[in-house]
């Protein structure tokens, strides 16, 4: 809900840099001094240590000798021994274990459930001039201006008869509508020439839509889904709002719960029967990790893509 | 742009053709094509837009008319709409000036205040930054860092945060080591603002540069060298050239910004309400949560989530009208 939408129609010209342009003028820039690149180096060195250290604390703590998360206090910046017996105590089968099967099927079913949702809808929003072109497309963009409101979602919610179900995870934030402009954009910029020459060929507005768009869209497509993706998994307000049965629990309820209020996990939480649990911090941190590796995995791709994305739908938003 | 070409069927005409007197058609051919008609055309397309339309339809429309019940007095147990209407009773907390309401208003707006101050220039001095650098690579891995918070959650920055700055974290650890005792910085409610302003620093400037880094790449670089020419140091250039190009899009996003005043990152101070206690945590948000869902004054609380969305919205339309008057193009234009 609060990621995207600031960027809708930010920059209205072309925001993708011509390379020749960019080298021009570097060129004609006298290079600046020597102090003054020192100091923007350390000033850089800085803030990417901020970033970048807690993380690797992180992960050491997650996977340093139990002896020595105990002596550093619980917080271990670089380990000297290697020890999983924290994860292994977290895939036991406990709530971590549950909790995670249900991140992952949230996130792949809801990322499923909003892909084709959005898709269609900004598919049927890409021709300009259809039937109920006009309603649909404000009754999508109006979704960005104006939100219901906490009590009456929950209240609808509750109404619906969704309350503790996986489907409250999933269909409230099911479509985006900043996705489907973007979508829709992209749609719109398929050349008219091959649309044509399908209908000619006697394919249909679906033929052509599962034959020719949606393989043209792949790029786009993954793009949009993982941004979906990314959301279900981070999504911790949907659960802590419908979501009583700690049974249901996604891990960022979890997270919060263990990590951040510092609940107790012992064995009885854990599903683990070793007479002695790895320490406390230990497992914590294990838990972040195993909740930050898969936006890790996906990092990648994501920042490569992203940046145009967002871009992409702000422009032509 | 209109659909015509798409069925090639010549007999219809396309929009600007329609518009033009040149090529008016007689009624009888015009009439042709009646809403009934259109809507038998693009049924395929219709269709294809049930699902999301239902989505929305049920989870922000249907949920928008559920707004009434900030008129009536919530009774769990009897169907919606049948609870007895109560005029503007809930209300009461807003204009009687209710002292929790109005700790949560102060502190919602103290938070936009600050974080305006401090948040909203930072990605702007880190595009700055970022800009200067000669080498292309270096921008690129310094870029591919700073991104990365902005995709955790905040449960997992909140959790970050703590194993930092919090008593068993990384500074207090260094501390005892050094026998300099400790510091309580997450857990004093003085410092509740700061934490959530670094958090909020911490996690978004690194992305929220990618607009600004895109503007500043669509400066014409003849202004940099006729300010060069002119003998304008490198500083006075980011003044008069970087500056000025960079004008439109810090207006529109202030707009939207003072336009959100009245939300404050609600996932991150709901998380951190236990720690930093209500008094200094509560916000618009977190009232209405705490009111609403864990206290069982629905109707109360759907009087001020009202209040605070309409007020909202008529942020968004002043600034951009504020907007217009110096100029620019805001948030959206007047056709």
């Amino acid at each position: 809900m609060t990621t995207t939408h600031g960027n809708i129609e930010a920059p209205r010209k072309a925001p993708v840099p011509s390379a020749p342009a960019r080298k021009k003028r570097r060129r004609r820039l006298d290079a600046p001094s020597m102090p003054i690149r020192l100091v923007k180096g350390l000033v850089l060195l800085i803030i990417c240590a901020v970033v970048i250290v807690p993380f690797i604390g992180i992960a050491s703590t997650s996977i340093a000798d139990p002896k020595e998360v105990t002596r550093a206090g619980g917080f271990v910046l670089w380990p000297h021994g290697i020890n999983f017996s924290s994860y292994e105590s977290l895939f036991a089968g406990g709530v971590v274990t549950q909790a995670l099967l249900v991140s992952i099927g949230i996130t792949a079913l809801g990322t499923l459930v909003s892909l084709t949702g959005s898709t269609l809808l900004a598919y049927s929003l890409s021709r300009p001039g259809s039937f109920a072109h006009q309603p649909i497309l404000i009754m999508v963009l109006l979704t960005l201006l104006f939100a219901p409101g906490l009590i009456p979602n929950y209240l609808a919610v509750k109404e619906y008869g969704l309350l503790d179900s996986f489907a409250s995870l999933i269909l409230p934030t099911a479509i985006n509508a900043f996705n489907v402009i973007v979508l829709r954009a992209f749609f719109m910029g398929i050349p008219r020439e091959l649309v044509d020459s399908a209908r000619i060929d006697g394919a249909g507005d679906f033929g052509i839509f599962w034959r020719l768009v949606l393989p043209l869209s792949k790029a786009v497509l993954a793009v949009i889904g993982l941004f979906y993706a990314v959301g279900y998994w981070n999504s911790f307000f949907s659960a802590l709002l419908y979501i009583n049965d700690t049974g249901k629990w996604p891990l960022q309820l979890v997270l919060r719960t263990y990590v951040i209020n510092n609940s107790q996990l012992g064995g009885a939480q854990l599903g683990a029967t070793a007479d002695q649990l790895p320490p406390q911090a230990s497992i914590q941190m294990a838990i972040l990790v195993i909740s930050i590796v898969p936006i890790l995995i996906v990092y990648p791709f994501l920042q490569r893509h992203f940046a145009k994305g967002v871009l992409t739908g702000a422009v032509k938003g | 742009m209109n659909d015509v070409s798409v069925r090639a069927r010549p007999a219809r005409r396309t929009r600007a053709e329609a518009q033009d007197p040149a090529f008016s058609t007689p009624p009888a051919v015009r009439r042709k094509r009646t809403w009934r008609e259109r809507a038998k055309r693009d049924r395929v397309l219709l269709l294809m837009a049930i699902p999301g339309l239902v989505l929305l339809l049920a989870f922000h429309y249907v949920p928008l008319l559920g707004n009434l019940i900030a008129f009536q007095e919530y009774l769990p147990f009897v169907p919606l709409g049948h609870s007895p209407w109560v005029g503007f009773d809930n209300f009461a907390v807003i204009f009687n000036g209710d002292p929790a309401f109005l700790n949560a208003l102060r502190n919602t707006l103290e938070i936009t205040l600050v974080q305006v101050v401090l948040v909203f220039p930072a990605p702007i001095l880190m595009a700055l930054l970022l800009n200067s650098l000669l080498s292309e690579r270096l921008k690129q891995i310094v870029q591919s860092i700073l991104y990365l918070p902005h995709f955790l959650s905040w449960v997992i920055v909140v959790a970050v945060f703590q194993q930092m700055l919090g008593g068993s974290g990384l500074l207090n650890n260094a501390l005892r080591a050094g026998d300099h005792g400790t510091v309580n910085i997450l857990g004093d409610p003085h410092n509740f603002i700061a934490v959530i302003t670094s958090q909020v620093i911490w996690k978004d400037t690194g992305w929220a540069t990618i607009l600004f880094l895109a503007v500043l790449s669509q400066i014409d670089a003849s202004l940099y060298e006729a300010a060069s020419m002119d003998g304008a140091s490198r500083w006075s250039q980011i003044w008069h050239v970087t500056l000025p190009g960079m004008r439109g899009i810090i207006i529109l996003l202030l707009i939207l910004r003072l336009g959100d005043s009245l939300s404050v990152g609600f996932e991150q101070i709901i998380l951190q309400q236990g720690a930093f206690g209500r008094d200094a945590s509560e916000v618009l948000d977190t009232y209405v949560y705490n009111n609403g869902v864990l206290g069982g004054q629905w109707g109360v609380a759907a009087a001020v989530g009202l209040v605070k969305g309409i007020v909202g919205v008529l942020l968004v339309f002043g600034a951009n009208k504020v907007a217009h008057v110096f100029g620019e193009a805001g948030v959206y234009q007047k056709q």
